[in-house]
């Protein structure tokens, strides 16, 4: 048996391999493990109704964050579009399972590849611009691809939405939350594993280093345009893969959802997670619909006051506003989001009684 | 034919007033290159800020639109204080997030305070304004709100071309470290420019106000329609803001009477993508040459 990891008191590493391991320590991997239980064993049993319904969309949430991370925090292309990308994976995954009458365990990754192909597509202009310029015409890709989910009315229905079937897998009808639970999160982690992994290989060193200076990067061999529309089909395949399970998981779907707002709902997600963070973007997804959650919880009881119930109170502005300074605030306060709160927190556990 | 006279009249003003919305919007690219997602709102500021003026405080006109400008001149100082100093040389899109942030804080406010409704100004303006000739009539608001339009637009011409504060805001948008090291003073440009843009923003926001009366949600959403407007006539060109306002308007007037009435809000980001597909910096904008 080989020995245990421990944290050493310095960088000791001698070879890249030793910097691109995912666990330092046997600790990481064994808390992991342990938690890893604990999510598939207790927490569906645990948790009631509503809590589960909260956890199952932080899982929908946290798979399209990670996609858009890849796009925005790893590869440096600002995307105002991702909201209509989960938008075109929910309605490709209700098409194919109600006009072409494909299971679930196929229509979800082929909603996934469809979603990857409108993103490349979007992710076109991106061979002429960059910066700003691409930013604005990603928006342009929202406003149209939103256009044409309202009025497409063939292949979408229009305004009157569709209602998918339930969940089955081989036969085996899924459609209770918690069913729902286990296929949520087993995507989250095959999706996570794959992001994590991808940074680790030369594609994701050169997402990174068109990040960091496309110049730079285009003058040591990497074809920059090929790449960012990788970057742009990896991320949609991620919006996709979670606007499908959002279809299946909401049985009804309308164009509603899948406006500016949600766009601008997810950068704010990997801003206040950390941008360029696998895990930063968990930890966006939780902030945000906890946030929602939270909001939903404040109004409800607020309502109930008869000062504010007779003033016309609504949570349309209080959630403008919790959101706006939420992203300032992290902005201004912490740029590099929760994943370096989190990270600072554990270095002054390990460096406690010298950290400063 | 008549139809025809009536969409091209209808176009050019709107689209007029899509350029007046741009030219703020300009003002801040041009100084700064900030984008700002917060325009919209700053227009709705403006416009509210007026409103209160003249409803609650019972100003009259000619003494509440100077006063309103003013308010909003002070906010662009401040935004630009408490926001947007910290991140003078923060990657861009910490400042563009920045501001969608603004935008949300803003609009929260507005909503608390006044909710979605419309509001309407009170009728202050002579009807001996009106232009009519043949079967064309042009309103006298739109008569004010073309001259207001081209007194800024001919002030702020000036301004950048020969006073030493607007050449000074071009060298601090062209290259901040070389106008750093040449002596201009970067934060009190950022600071004003935020002032002027905020300025301009409220004025224009005054002025859609009187035509279509001041709703949240509305000005909001043509704070987004800037985008195709500035793009078509380059982010930093006033005068191709004002143009690239009439070609939008055209376009989504024409498309609306002869095409179809759904079409016309999104053709603007159809031509949007185009023309970036084309000619990424407009007709007058300026061009750089980068080759990667």
């Amino acid at each position: 048996m080989r020995k245990l990891r421990f944290h050493p008191c310095g960088n000791f590493n001698e070879r890249y391999e030793q910097e691109l391991t995912i666990f330092e320590t046997d600790f990481g991997r064994a808390f992991l493990a342990v938690g890893l239980i604990i999510l598939f064993a207790v927490v569906p049993y645990a948790s009631g109704p509503y809590l589960l319904y909260v956890i199952n969309m932080v899982a929908i949430t946290a798979i399209a964050a990670i996609g858009l991370n890849i796009l925005t925090g790893f590869t440096g292309q600002l995307s105002l579009g991702h909201g209509a990308f989960i938008g075109v994976g929910a309605y490709a995954a209700a098409i194919l399972s109600t006009k072409v009458g494909i299971p679930f365990i196929l229509a979800v990754p082929f909603a996934g590849l469809i979603t990857a192909m409108v993103g490349v597509l979007f992710g076109l202009p991106s061979g002429r611009l960059k910066g700003l310029y691409l930013t604005i015409a990603t928006l342009a890709g929202q406003f149209i691809i939103e256009y044409l989910l309202v009025h497409w009315e063939g292949l979408t229905e229009g305004t009157m939405g569709i209602v998918l079937p339930g969940i089955s897998i081989f036969g085996v009808a899924l459609d209770s939350d918690r069913s729902f639970f286990y296929i949520a999160y087993t995507c989250l982690i095959v999706m996570i594993l794959f992001a994590v992994n991808l940074m680790r290989t030369s594609y994701g060193r050169a997402f990174i280093a068109i990040r960091d200076n496309d110049r730079a990067a285009e003058g040591m061999g990497i074809p920059i345009f090929p790449y960012k529309l990788l970057s742009f089909g990896i991320s949609s395949f991620y919006a996709g893969i979670a606007g499908a399970l959002w279809a299946y998981y909401m049985i009804s779907i309308t164009t509603e959802p899948f406006n500016l707002g949600l766009s601008v709902e997810y950068i704010a997600m990997i801003i206040i997670g950390g941008l360029g963070s696998i895990s930063g973007a968990i930890y966006g997804a939780l902030f945000i619909t906890g946030l929602n959650e939270g909001l939903r919880w404040l109004t409800d009881i607020l309502m109930g006051v008869d000062m504010f119930s007779k003033a016309g109170f609504s949570m349309a502005p209080l959630r403008e506003l919790a959101f706006g300074s939420a992203i300032v605030l992290f902005i201004l306060l912490e740029p590099r989001g929760l994943a370096e709160v989190w990270r600072i927190i554990r270095s002054n556990f390990r460096l406690w009684p010298f950290s400063y | 034919m008549e139809f025809f006279i009536q969409l091209l009249v209808n176009g050019l003003s709107i689209g007029f007033l899509y350029g007046l919305a741009a030219m703020g919007f300009v003002m801040i690219f041009k100084s700064s290159s900030v984008l700002n997602f917060a325009h919209g709102e700053l227009m709705a500021l403006g416009a509210f800020i007026f409103l209160a003026m003249i409803t609650w405080a019972g100003l009259p006109v000619y003494l509440a639109f100077p006063l309103a400008l003013a308010g909003c001149f002070v906010l662009g100082f401040v935004v630009e204080r408490l926001f947007l100093r910290p991140l003078i040389g923060e990657p861009l899109i910490y400042v563009i997030m920045l501001t969608v942030g603004l935008a949300s804080i803003f609009k929260g406010i507005m909503l608390f305070i006044w909710g979605g409704n419309l509001y309407t100004f009170p009728d202050f303006l002579p009807a001996g304004l009106a232009i009519h000739w043949k079967s064309i009539n042009i309103p006298p608001v739109y008569v004010v709100s073309i001259a207001i339009g081209l007194t800024f637009l001919i002030l702020f011409g000036l301004f950048f071309k020969y006073s030493s504060q607007g050449i000074y805001m071009r060298s601090v948008a062209d290259n901040q470290p070389a106008a750093l090291s040449l002596g201009v003073h970067v934060r009190k440009v950022f600071a004003l420019s935020w002032a002027i843009a905020a300025l301009v923003a409220g004025m224009s926001g005054i002025v859609l106000g009187i035509i279509n009366g001041i709703n949240v949600h509305d000005l909001s959403s043509l704070g987004l329609k800037v985008f195709p407007v500035v793009i078509l006539g380059g982010l930093d060109s006033i005068g191709g803001a004002v143009i690239g306002g009439i070609i939008i308007g055209l376009l989504e007037t024409f498309t609306g009477g002869y095409l179809s009435t759904s079409l016309r809000d999104v053709v603007p980001y159809m031509a949007l993508v185009f023309i970036l597909m084309v000619k990424p910096y407009g007709l007058f904008g300026l061009v750089e040459i980068e080759r990667v």
